[in-house]
C-alpha cells in the first residue's frame, strides 16, 4: 500500500506568485518608467484581464453563461456619472459603481437564475436591453445622446491618464486575486459542483441557489467597476457604446479561448484578444467574425483552451485552486 | 374603437413571433439545444428572400419554393456538422458554440450587406388591405402572416402526433436514451427536425422583411421576442408559443398606442414578470420537457 500526499501548493506555484507579484509591481512602475505611451494599450490590457476574469468566476466556476454582462459595465458606467454629478469624487466613485452594480443585481438574479443554461444566456440579454432602453428613455442621464463624466477637470491630463492607470490596474489585480482567493474557499468547491451538475451538488448539500447568486452578485459588481474605468477612459458615457453585447463577446473569447475555469486561462485569453486587436482592428467586422469563431472552435475542439492545453502537456499549474495527491516523498 | 384596432393588430403581430419562436421551442423540446443564432438565421432567410427575388425579378413569395428547401438544407447540415459536436461536449457547450456562430453570422452578413437596413418585394400582397369596420383595417400581408403561422403551427402538430417521424422525435423529446435503445435512429431525426427549425425561422424572417425592414444586426433582437413567446406560452409547448407570441404582440401593439418609446420595453417588462410570476408559462408541459427551469 502506497501512502500519498494531498497537497495543493507547489513550488511552482510559490514561484509563479512571486512573479505574480514582480509582475504587478513593475506594472504600477509604468507611469514612471514609461509614462503616456506606454500607458494606454496597457489600460486596454488590464481591462480585458478584468472583464476575462471575473466572467470565468461566472461560466467557469458556476456554469452561469451570461451574455448580458455590458448590462453591469453599462450600469457602472451610468453610477459612476450619477456619483461624480453629486460631487463624489470619481476615483471612490469606481467603488461606488460596484456596489451600485452589484445591488442591482441582487434582484435580476432572482428572476433571471430561475432559468439555466441556454434559456438563462438569452434572459441574461433580456435584462440588458431592459437597462439600455430604460437609459435611452430617461432625460436626467442624457437619453439616447449620452453625458459627459464630470469631476476630472482639476487634473492635468498627464496625472489624469496615470491615475486611471492605476485604477484599472487595482481592478484587474483586485479580480484576478479576489476569483482566485474565493475559488479556494469553500465556495469554489460549491460553484464547480453546481457547475458540472446543479441537482447531485443540491443532493449532496450543497446550496444551490446561494453559491450562484454569489457569483451572479460579485460578477455583476467587478462588471459595474469595468463600466466605471470604461466611463473614465472615455470621458462619455452614451447607451449604445457601453451597453455594447461586443464586450460580453469578449469575454467569452477571452474565457474559451485562455482556459475555461482556471486563473491562468483568463489572462492568457486577455493577451490573445489584445494582440488579436492589435493585429486585426482594422479589418472591421472581419475581425468579430474571427473572435467569434475561434470561440466557437475553442469550445468543440480545445474546452480547455489554451492554459489546458499547457498545463496539461507540462503538469503545471501556476496558481493552483485544486488538489494534487502525490506519492508521499521518504522522510 | 382605437383599442379594439390595437389588440387586432397585436393579434396579427403575434403570429410572427410565434412563427420565429416555434422552430427555438421544436428545437429545445427534441434535442435540448438552445440555439442563440436563430434570430440570425431568420435574418439570413430574410437576406437569401432580398437575394432571389431581386435576381428573378419576382415577388418574394415566388422565391419559397427554392428558399425553404435552401433553409431545411442548412439547418439539417448544422445540426450534424456543428451542434451535434456540440451536444457530445456537455450542457454549455451548444450554449457557447450557437452564440459563437450568432457573432460570426451578424458580422458576416455587415461585410456582405453593408449595415444600411433592406425591405423585400412582397408584390401586390404588401398593400392590399381589408375594412371590418370603418375604423378597422386590416393588412393582408399581417393577416397572412398570423394564417401561415396558425397552419405552420397546426402543421408541425399533426406531423408531431399522427406520423411515425412524430412518434419518433416525441419518444426522443421524452428520453433519448430510450428511445435509443428501442431502435430509433436518432442523427437524420435530429437533422430534421433542426431543419425545420431554420425553415420555419427562414419563413419567419421573410415575412419580417415583408412587413418591416431588416439589418444584419436584426437576428438579435429577434431571438429575443422568440424566446420571450416560447417562455411565455410554456416551454415545450407549440400551441402555448401562438399564446405567448399574442401576448407580446399585443403588449407591443397597445403600449405602442399610449406611447410608441415604450412599446419593447413593455413586451420585456411583461417577459420578466412572467419569470417571476409564473415562470413555467402559460400552457405548462409536461414535467419531462421543463429541462430548462433550473
Amino acid at each position: 500500500m502506497t501512502t500519498v500526499t494531498v497537497s495543493r501548493w507547489s513550488r511552482t506555484a510559490t514561484a509563479s506568485t512571486a512573479v505574480a507579484v514582480v509582475v504587478v509591481v513593475l506594472l504600477a512602475a509604468v507611469p514612471y518608467v514609461l509614462g503616456g505611451p506606454a500607458e494606454q494599450p496597457l489600460i486596454t490590457l488590464l481591462t480585458f484581464v478584468a472583464m476575462a476574469s471575473l466572467w470565468n468566476l461566472l461560466a467557469g466556476f458556476s456554469g452561469l453563461t451570461s451574455f448580458g454582462q455590458h448590462a453591469y459595465l453599462g450600469l457602472g458606467a451610468y453610477a459612476l456619472y450619477l456619483v461624480a454629478a453629486h460631487g463624489v469624487n470619481p476615483w471612490p466613485g469606481i467603488a461606488a459603481a460596484a456596489v451600485i452594480a452589484a445591488v442591482i443585481s441582487l434582484p435580476v438574479s432572482m428572476l433571471v437564475l430561475r432559468l439555466s443554461g441556454g434559456y438563462f444566456a438569452v434572459a441574461t440579454l433580456v435584462v440588458a436591453a431592459v437597462f439600455q432602453i430604460a437609459v435611452t428613455l430617461s432625460p436626467s442621464v442624457g437619453g439616447t445622446t449620452g453625458v459627459s463624466v464630470p469631476g476630472l477637470a482639476g487634473y492635468s491630463p498627464v496625472l489624469r491618464e496615470a491615475l486611471i492607470y492605476w485604477a484599472t490596474l487595482v481592478v484587474a489585480v483586485a479580480s484576478v486575486a479576489g476569483v482566485y482567493l474565493l475559488v479556494r474557499r469553500t465556495f469554489g468547491l460549491d460553484a464547480r459542483a453546481v457547475g458540472s451538475d446543479p441537482v447531485a451538488a443540491a443532493s449532496l448539500g450543497v446550496r444551490v441557489g446561494r453559491s450562484r447568486r454569489l457569483a451572479y452578485l460579485i460578477a455583476a459588481g467587478g462588471a459595474g467597476a469595468v463600466g466605471a474605468l470604461i466611463a473614465l477612459q472615455t470621458l462619455y458615457v452614451e447607451p449604445t457604446s457601453v451597453f455594447n453585447v461586443q464586450y460580453s463577446v469578449y469575454m467569452l473569447f477571452m474565457v474559451l479561448v485562455g482556459g475555461m475555469g482556471t486563473i491562468e486561462g483568463p489572462v492568457i485569453g486577455a493577451l490573445v484578444l489584445f494582440g488579436l486587436q492589435e493585429a486585426l482592428s482594422s479589418y472591421g467586422a472581419w475581425y468579430l467574425v474571427i473572435v467569434g469563431g475561434l470561440a466557437a472552435a475553442a469550445t468543440l475542439v480545445a474546452s480547455r483552451g489554451l492554459w489546458g492545453l499547457v498545463s496539461e502537456r507540462f503538469g503545471w499549474s501556476l496558481l493552483p485552486v485544486g488538489y494534487r495527491v502525490l506519492p508521499k516523498r521518504k522522510a | 374603437m382605437t383599442w379594439v384596432n390595437a389588440v387586432i393588430q397585436g393579434v396579427l403581430l403575434g403570429g410572427q413571433y410565434a412563427l420565429i419562436a416555434c422552430g427555438l421551442s421544436l428545437a429545445f423540446g427534441v434535442m435540448r439545444i438552445v440555439n442563440l443564432a436563430h434570430g440570425d438565421l431568420a435574418v439570413c432567410g430574410a437576406y437569401l428572400g432580398l437575394v432571389l427575388s431581386s435576381a428573378l425579378g419576382v415577388p418574394v413569395w415566388v422565391t419559397l419554393p427554392l428558399l425553404l428547401p435552401t433553409a431545411f438544407a442548412v439547418g439539417a447540415l448544422l445540426q450534424v456538422t456543428l451542434f451535434a459536436r456540440a451536444l457530445r461536449h456537455g450542457v454549455l457547450a451548444p450554449v457557447l458554440v450557437t452564440f459563437g456562430l450568432s457573432v460570426m453570422i451578424e458580422n458576416l452578413l455587415q461585410e456582405a450587406a453593408t449595415s444600411d437596413p433592406r425591405g423585400l418585394n412582397g408584390g401586390s400582397l404588401a398593400l392590399a388591405s381589408f375594412h371590418i369596420t370603418s375604423g378597422i383595417t386590416v393588412s393582408w400581408l399581417f393577416m397572412t402572416a398570423f394564417l401561415t403561422a396558425c397552419a405552420v403551427l397546426s402543421g408541425l402538430q399533426l406531423l408531431l402526433s399522427r406520423t411515425n417521424w412524430g412518434r419518433q422525435v416525441r419518444a426522443i423529446a421524452d428520453d433519448l436514451d430510450t428511445a435509443r435503445l428501442v431502435g430509433i435512429r436518432v442523427r437524420p431525426l435530429f437533422a430534421t427536425v433542426a431543419g425545420i427549425a431554420v425553415a420555419t425561422a427562414a419563413l419567419a424572417g421573410v415575412f419580417i422583411g415583408t412587413i418591416g425592414t431588416f439589418d444584419p444586426l436584426a437576428g438579435a433582437n429577434t431571438l429575443i421576442f422568440a424566446f420571450e413567446a416560447v417562455v411565455i406560452g410554456g416551454l415545450g409547448s407549440l400551441w402555448g408559443t401562438l399564446a405567448g407570441g399574442v401576448a407580446l404582440g399585443v403588449t407591443q401593439v397597445v403600449v405602442g398606442q399610449v406611447n410608441q418609446a415604450y412599446a419593447v420595453l413593455a413586451v420585456h417588462l411583461l417577459f420578466l414578470g412572467f419569470l417571476a410570476v409564473r415562470p413555467t408559462g402559460l400552457f405548462t408541459a409536461p414535467s419531462s420537457r421543463l429541462g430548462a427551469l433550473g
